[in-house]
């Protein structure tokens, strides 16, 4: 989901007009074999961290097939080519390696850190599970009766109710509305044809990106890619997916639950992370939510009202749409008061814009504080590979904050009447919130 | 024994893609064994008032880590006053002599920088994360803070209604988080490790602001705190500065003695059933009192942290290879040793029945499971195996600032040195099968456990929807 890459899509070079060198050197590695990595090389740690995604997650999988690629996730580390489920995860833990893939509704992504002195026969493993994974059926059961009890605890969960209820309600059968998870249903019928397809589909070479941080060379790295992901084919079938379509009116539905705390969730429509205006929204948002304390939402409803713990609006960009989405969650008998307080927050905004002040403060904020995304080997790779994501380009980082200086209180203030809408405001709650006047709706309690 | 609460917690966490395996379902998936680190140069000093100071080299990145922390957390309150510890923790971004409320934030903001603190049972501490060459701005903040706080009326009863909201969310609307408490509550007879860090609703509404000032006076004075820096920085130019800034403070109170009540020798099996229609599925938690680091004999801590990793934490360990993947009774098991305390540690197994499989049953193949490993004892090669893992945790923990800061600061809260924080990985690789089979012998024994059953129905307790 992007917009918390979009946290990574942004680094410092500049504090405060004190040039600070980037600390490190991004090499564009291609290997032998013609695969090619962003490459960050530093000796201090003996790790190396590969973060990795193919284009296609969970928003490719067919309607039938609901949580094909999640279940996918699961299973790559459960046996590969002559190792079996066990003797496979025997050898990752004899060799204190880290693997784990996860499927995102765009990207199926891969994390992979291992020592220096072991990188020969982790990177073995890691081949294995990248192209020959076996899908046997002992470990598929296993992983399946983990889902489904996965997708029964997050039909009692709160927040996964709201903002599933969320989606629904503003993308309707849409694939961008579904839980990565699939339904009880989809999972209990998923075969292991069904697994190798979504393998096959996904882990193609044109799909391919990587991000490698540490303690490896570009010269050996390059072998190491090849052995990856040398044998998988070029291309595959890529599924089309349409464009997002949501209500220009918004509405509210209450899930109804016996719980004290009421947890909502809500959105107005949002822009795609190629739109013009994507950087200025992202200022603007920051100072409307996304800022934890000193955001407009947290100091009205916490810091003077005491309403809630947290309040957080965020931008959900995706390739075929995207969201200005937010969560709170207050006692009961406050919830009516609390979007009250959200919705004379979010006119004034829209009427207003950030005042000059804030603005300034924010982008003050947002530069100077970009060089805390890279002090680790594992959030560098991860910025490295959700830049290469977006296509923003590997001079991105340089140019980053001076993308965040350019915004204007003139821009900020259009993209924010552009953005926010409170017309257009979609609301789910879950509990047993007052004063709220509306019907009820969603799944019974 | 795992609670650590946070100010404030991750943004919009559900809408992150799902991460795999079930961590929210248990009730200890998360962070591997409490690995320390080594090889690491670390400078050590003790200013003239007695407050520590900690300095740990990474210089991979113009980023500094500014941590201080009080040997002080919820185990150390009075009775009634559960959540005082939690609560002044808040209070403690409401602004000084100096700062108006919400400006010590506001001003790390504004310089590009990250703030945020963290409680838990026997420490409270406080950190920022920031441009390296703004060290002296946050020392000079973190040392206001521990001596110059106001309490205002008005803010202090707004931040109180954050706090109940807080419990809500954590707390009350979660049935495993309800039973999690309840458990500790019955596993302690005696020790205040059975109360909740966050406190009772009850308690936590009655607080005031005499409480909070007197909880501060006492535990918030240079004796009782070390500061700990990590990052591209040179350890003398920090101890200029720590001396600058927290060297010129007095202290406000005698060192703190922490004398606890000690929970005495647990002789009878507790247990806790709790039945809740909010619950997807049962699992089963359980917890043995045993010696934490400080109590342990030597080796034996040690010993229980490869007995942890050995036993229940992954896919290769003995639990999970009989109950998930031979007999299918579980969907997924883990075990925890958390030896990382002031008093005694804990001993926690949890485990969620497969679908289909009774709870009672589970818990049998759990028990018999359980006396398997006991007669048999452990194999050398997974021994191996997990001292391996615990070992690379270790390199694994380097490549985090924030997390050698941490490692090390919570060491200080609970009285151990550098030294003996940095030299754990030589310790474990002295470790034989015999001590572990030894230490598994002695402590898990049904009479030191309390094991807590949430199972899915009517609500049979009142306490799930107060307030």
């Amino acid at each position: 989901m992007k917009f918390l890459k979009l946290g990574l899509l942004a680094l410092t070079l500049c504090l405060f007009g004190i040039v600070q060198a980037q600390a490190f050197e991004i090499r564009q590695v291609e290997s032998p074999g013609g695969i090619k990595a962003w490459l960050v090389s530093d000796k201090t740690v003996p790790l190396i961290t590969m973060k990795f995604s193919f284009r296609g997650g969970t928003i490719s999988d067919p309607a039938k097939l609901q949580g094909r690629s999640y279940f996918l996730s699961g299973m790559l580390d459960e046996g590969a080519g002559e190792l079996k489920s066990e003797a496979f995860q025997q050898r990752m833990s004899e060799l204190a390696g880290r693997m784990s893939f996860s499927a995102d509704r765009e990207y199926f992504e891969g994390s992979f850190q291992t020592l220096t002195e072991n990188r020969q026969a982790a990177f073995d493993l890691l081949r294995m599970a990248v192209t020959e994974p076996r899908f046997d059926a002992e470990p598929m059961d296993k992983v399946r009766g983990q889902i489904l009890l996965g997708i029964k605890s997050d039909a009692e969960d709160p927040s996964r109710i709201a903002s599933n209820e969320l989606l629904r309600n503003m993308f309707g059968d849409h694939p961008y509305a579904r839980d990565a998870k699939g339904s009880a249903e989809s999972v209990s019928a998923m075969t292991s044809k069904d697994l190798k397809d979504a393998w096959a589909g996904i882990f193609v070479r044109k799909n391919l990106q990587v991000a490698v941080v540490g303690d490896i060379s570009p010269e050996d790295l390059g072998p190491l890619l090849d052995k990856v992901f040398g044998k998988l084919p070029e291309q595959g079938e890529t599924a089309t997916v349409a464009d997002l379509k949501m209500p220009d009116k918004g509405s509210i539905t209450i899930v109804e639950r016996n719980i004290p705390q009421s947890v909502m969730s809500f959105a107005m429509p949002g822009l795609l992370r190629s739109d013009p205006d994507f950087m200025t929204a992202y200022v603007m948002n920051f100072v409307l939510g996304d800022g934890g304390f000193g955001s407009r939402l947290m100091e009205e409803i916490r810091e003077k009202r005491g309403l809630t713990y947290g309040i957080y609006t965020g931008l959900a960009s995706w390739a075929n749409g995207g969201l200005l989405i937010g969560s709170v969650s207050t006692q009961n008998s406050r919830a009516g008061e609390t979007l009250d307080v959200l919705r004379a927050e979010l006119i004034k905004m829209a009427e207003k814009g950030p005042t000059e002040k804030e603005l300034e403060e924010a982008k003050t904020y947002l530069t100077g504080s970009y060089a805390l995304r890279f002090d680790s080997s594992a959030k560098i790779a991860g910025q490295l590979l959700g830049i290469q994501q977006e296509n923003l380009g590997i001079e991105y980082i340089a140019r980053r904050n001076g993308l965040i200086k350019a915004v204007t209180a003139e821009d900020a203030k259009r993209v924010a009447k552009r953005l926010i809408n409170p017309e257009a405001l979609t609301i789910s709650i879950v509990g047993r919130p007052e004063g709220i006047p509306l019907k009820t709706g969603g799944a019974p309690g | 024994m795992h609670t650590v609460l946070n100010r404030l917690s991750g943004k919009l966490a559900r809408l992150r893609p799902a991460l795999w395996l079930m961590g929210l379902l248990l009730a200890l998936a998360a962070s591997s064994t409490g690995a320390r680190a080594m090889n690491i140069d670390i400078s050590e000093y003790t200013l003239e008032n007695g407050m520590q100071v900690i300095v740990i080299p990474d210089h991979r990145a113009p980023v500094v880590t500014h941590m201080v922390w009080y040997r002080v957390g919820s185990a150390d309150e009075q009775l009634g006053k559960s959540g005082i510890a939690h609560y002044l923790e808040h209070l403690l971004f409401k602004g000084t002599k100096r700062l108006k409320p919400g400006e010590f934030s506001k001003i790390i903001r504004l310089n590009g920088g990250e703030d945020n603190a963290f409680t838990s049972y026997d420490f409270t501490a406080f950190y920022e994360r920031i441009a390296t060459d703004r060290l002296e701005l946050v020392m000079d903040l973190g040392a206001d803070r521990m001596a110059n706080a106001t309490f205002d009326d008005k803010d202090l009863k707004t931040e109180l209604e954050v706090v109940k909201e807080e419990r809500r969310s954590r707390t009350d609307n979660n049935p495993a988080a309800l039973l999690r408490e309840q458990l500790s509550a019955a596993t302690y007879t005696a020790h205040t490790y059975g109360r909740p860090v966050i406190g009772w609703m009850s308690e936590v509404e009655a607080l005031t602001a005499n409480d909070a000032r007197a909880f501060y006076r006492k535990y918030y004075t240079p004796s009782n705190a070390a500061l700990v820096v990590a990052g591209d920085v040179d350890p003398a130019n920090v101890l200029a500065l720590a001396r600058k800034y927290y060297g010129k403070l007095k202290n406000t109170a005698p060192t703190p003695v922490r004398a606890r009540t000690q929970e005495p020798t647990p002789i009878a099996a507790k247990r806790v059933e709790m039945s809740d229609p909010r619950a997807a599925s049962p699992s089963i938690t359980r917890q043995y009192i045993l010696p934490g680091v400080n109590q342990a004999q030597p080796g034996e801590s040690e010993a229980l942290d490869l007995l942890g990793q050995v036993l229940g934490n992954g896919s290769s360990s003995f639990l999970y290879k009989q109950l998930v993947v031979d007999q299918k009774i579980a969907s997924q098991v883990s075990t925890y040793y958390s030896g990382d305390t002031l008093d005694n540690g804990e001993f926690a197994i949890s485990l969620a029945p497969a679908p289909g499989v009774d709870v009672k049953d589970a818990e049998a193949a759990l028990n018999a499971a359980l006396a398997k490993f006991l007669k048999t004892g452990v194999d050398q090669a997974s021994l191996d195996r997990s001292r391996n893992e615990l070992v690379a945790s270790s390199v694994y923990a380097m490549d985090s600032q924030f997390r050698l800061s941490y490692i090390y600061g919570s060491a200080y809260a609970i009285g151990r040195s550098v030294k003996e924080t940095r030299d754990w990985t030589d310790r474990l690789k002295q470790v034989s099968a015999e001590q572990v089979d030894l230490a598994a012998r002695t402590y898990l024994k049904i009479e030191r456990s309390a094991t807590g059953v949430l199972v899915p129905g009517p609500a049979l307790t009142a306490g799930t929807t107060s307030n």
